[in-house]
């Protein structure tokens, strides 16, 4: 090589091994940061079994009980499902208000189907689907064509579904004996299998399934790799080739069908349609699980497994502090300071990469 | 060098934003198996120009020609399903994501049969073998973990990484942009080293640098850029740095092109 520098020569005789991977001597705690850094649902579930060991120490056999656990998990099925749909969109650096009302628009546009105007109960459930992916598509539009912000865009929609479903519904709740007695298909999720005191239903089963599948998506598929690389980078991820708006596009308008599919499964555990039910906060909950279990809302980091081991985390906590006979105003500072600790720890496994 | 035909070359580009000329009839030979170097001032086009190369401009006019046919780029991944890979300086990485998966990032493998076709699982044994041999090939030995996330690499391993990404995909042409820019001077020279490996495996090597002494030491020929067109072309063992950098910012004008 000619035309070396002077300068330069004098490195000829120094280490080379920059560009090697060397072993490093780590303290236990960067070690345990490194753990944390590859194994993102560790955090949520390491929380997740200390806090059923302490209520069931605490309160003892009666928590423990399958059927009380089993009973848990009867409670976060819906927003587990809605959790796994927020999971998607925070991944890719955005975020969803609207999956909550976009979920009770879809369940009142099945109840109303099947029940109101008697049409076919898989057709009602279709056109539910469809609602929720319609409402999901048009976020996605606005996000990934028209460039808005997802946090203003969802805010947008989350008024617009709202005032939409009351509208469209006059409010009108429909009874849990009309969907019995037109469409017994809606209740499909409240099928249950007991196995002693230990009570599964159907909508538990699909939440568990549900989060599995998508985390074969995410992690065995190119697709699944897309998403993660738009959260993360997206102007990496375009220039490495990828379509971040179709990613972005797809993204939001299956986190929308999900929704839609919560709403099956919501109307099995409430038995009865009732569109007042858009004044519940179950996207701020979904929101919760999602950050509890460790999906980073810088997006392109978390698995989806922590989001089903948050919700889970908030339903144990919610059921051991009633037990204990606890104001519920405790669950509600607890899942506060949980929120906290979440994006401080992320933010501290973040610095591992660094 | 000169008598064979350009592998790629562009004639009369020409770019405009608004008031601005970014490109006024710029004219680019890149040859098989070179190293060539494109340097010019702050604002002088050249990287529109390799935008321009790289599909992620299209200038509104002008023509592009790859292996003598021409070429009309519409994105920058047109460019690289052509045989164009540029390494940006940003190195376009995704930092959460391992090393195979930045290598293999929007072309990844399927499995074969069903698992492939139908539930569309990647190949990930398949993919970590071939990112493994391709960072061995460059000489970015030892790696302990294929599959640590870039974000843990240093930025010579990181360069390293995205070149043997823009290597290892049968490309024909490189572009890299200012690859040693964000490095100490004991990872630019390995990742120097690592350009000249790559173009003794034939692949031709646009090097868009600030780095005087890096330029004269690497590349064959020198493209100096200025007001938006192709000023001369020079042979860096016939001048001088000081005579680039005159010739770059205009303090000096120039002979009849050589090239």
């Amino acid at each position: 090589m000619s035309g070396i520098q002077e300068f330069e020569r004098t490195l000829d005789g120094s280490d080379k091994n920059v560009a090697s991977f060397e072993h490093q001597n780590i303290s236990p705690l960067k070690r345990a940061q490194h753990f944390l850094h590859s194994t993102p649902a560790a955090v949520p579930l390491i929380v997740l079994v200390l806090s059923v060991f302490i209520f069931g120490l605490t309160i003892g056999g009666r928590f423990f009980s399958s059927y009380t656990l089993t009973l848990i998990l009867q409670q976060i099925a819906v927003v587990g499902i809605l959790g796994a749909a927020q999971t998607l969109v925070i991944l890719t650096a955005g975020i969803d208000l609207s999956i909550g009302v976009v979920m009770v628009i879809s369940a009142v546009i099945m109840g109303n189907f099947a029940v109101t105007y008697g049409l076919p109960t898989p057709i009602a459930i279709l056109a539910g689907l469809i609602t929720g992916g319609v409402c999901g598509f048009f976020n996605g539009f606005l996000v990934a064509i028209v460039r808005l912000p997802p946090f203003i865009v969802t805010l947008g929609s989350w008024n617009i579904v709202m005032a939409t479903n009351f509208i469209y519904s006059a409010n009108q709740t429909i009874r849990d004996a009309d969907v019995d007695a037109n469409a017994p298909l809606l209740h499909l999720f409240a099928i249950n299998f007991r196995f002693g005191s230990a009570i599964l239903t159907l909508g538990v089963i699909s939440m568990v399934v549900l989060v599995c599948i998508l985390w074969y998506v995410l992690n065995h598929t190119a697709w699944g790799r897309h998403v993660y690389a738009v959260g993360d980078d997206p102007e990496a991820a375009k220039l490495s080739g990828i379509q971040t708006r179709k990613v972005l596009l797809s993204v939001y308008t299956i986190a929308g069908v999900i929704a839609a599919f919560a709403a099956w499964v919501s109307i099995g555990r409430n038995g009865s349609v009732s569109p007042s039910a858009a004044v519940t906060d179950y996207n701020l909950q979904a929101i919760t699980a999602t950050v509890i279990g460790g999906i980073s809302l810088f997006g392109g980091r978390g698995s989806i497994l922590g989001t089903l081991f948050g919700a889970m985390l908030v339903g144990v906590m919610s059921m051991g502090l009633n037990m204990l006979g606890a104001d519920p105003q405790w669950k509600v500072m607890l899942t506060g300071w949980l929120i906290i600790a979440a994006v401080a720890i992320d933010q501290w496994i973040r610095k591992a990469g660094v | 060098m000169q008598t064979a035909e350009p592998i790629l070359s562009a004639r009369g580009l020409f770019k405009r934003y608004g008031r601005v000329t970014a490109l006024d009839n710029a004219d680019f030979d890149l040859y098989p198996g070179e190293i060539l170097a494109v340097i010019g001032d702050n604002g002088a086009g050249k990287s529109s120009l390799i935008k321009a190369i790289s599909g992620a401009i299209r200038p509104d006019s002008g023509e592009i020609k790859l292996e003598g046919n021409v070429v009309n780029f519409k994105s920058p991944l047109e460019a690289r399903d052509a045989g164009i890979e540029t390494v940006y300086q940003n190195l376009a990485l995704s930092p959460a994501l391992s090393i195979t998966d930045n290598m293999f990032l929007g072309r990844e493998l399927r499995k074969p049969g069903f698992m492939g076709s139908v539930l569309r699982k990647l190949d990930h044994k398949a993919m970590d073998k071939f990112a493994r041999e391709k960072l061995s090939e460059l000489g970015l030995m030892t790696i302990q973990n294929i599959n640590q996330a870039v974000e843990t690499l240093s930025g010579g391993q990181r360069q390293g990484v995205a070149v043997a990404r823009a290597a290892a995909f049968g490309s024909k042409v490189i572009i890299l942009d200012e690859p040693t820019a964000a490095l100490g001077v004991k990872e630019s020279r390995k990742v120097l080293e690592l350009i000249l490996d790559v173009r003794s495996r034939g692949i031709p090597i646009v090097l868009i640098s600030h780095n005087m002494p890096h330029v004269f030491e690497v590349a064959d020929r020198i493209h100096i850029h200025r007001l938006g067109r192709r000023l001369t072309v020079i042979n860096p063992k016939d001048h001088t740095m000081s005579d680039a950098v005159a010739f770059m910012t205009g303090a000096k004008s120039v002979q009849p092109v050589a090239a």
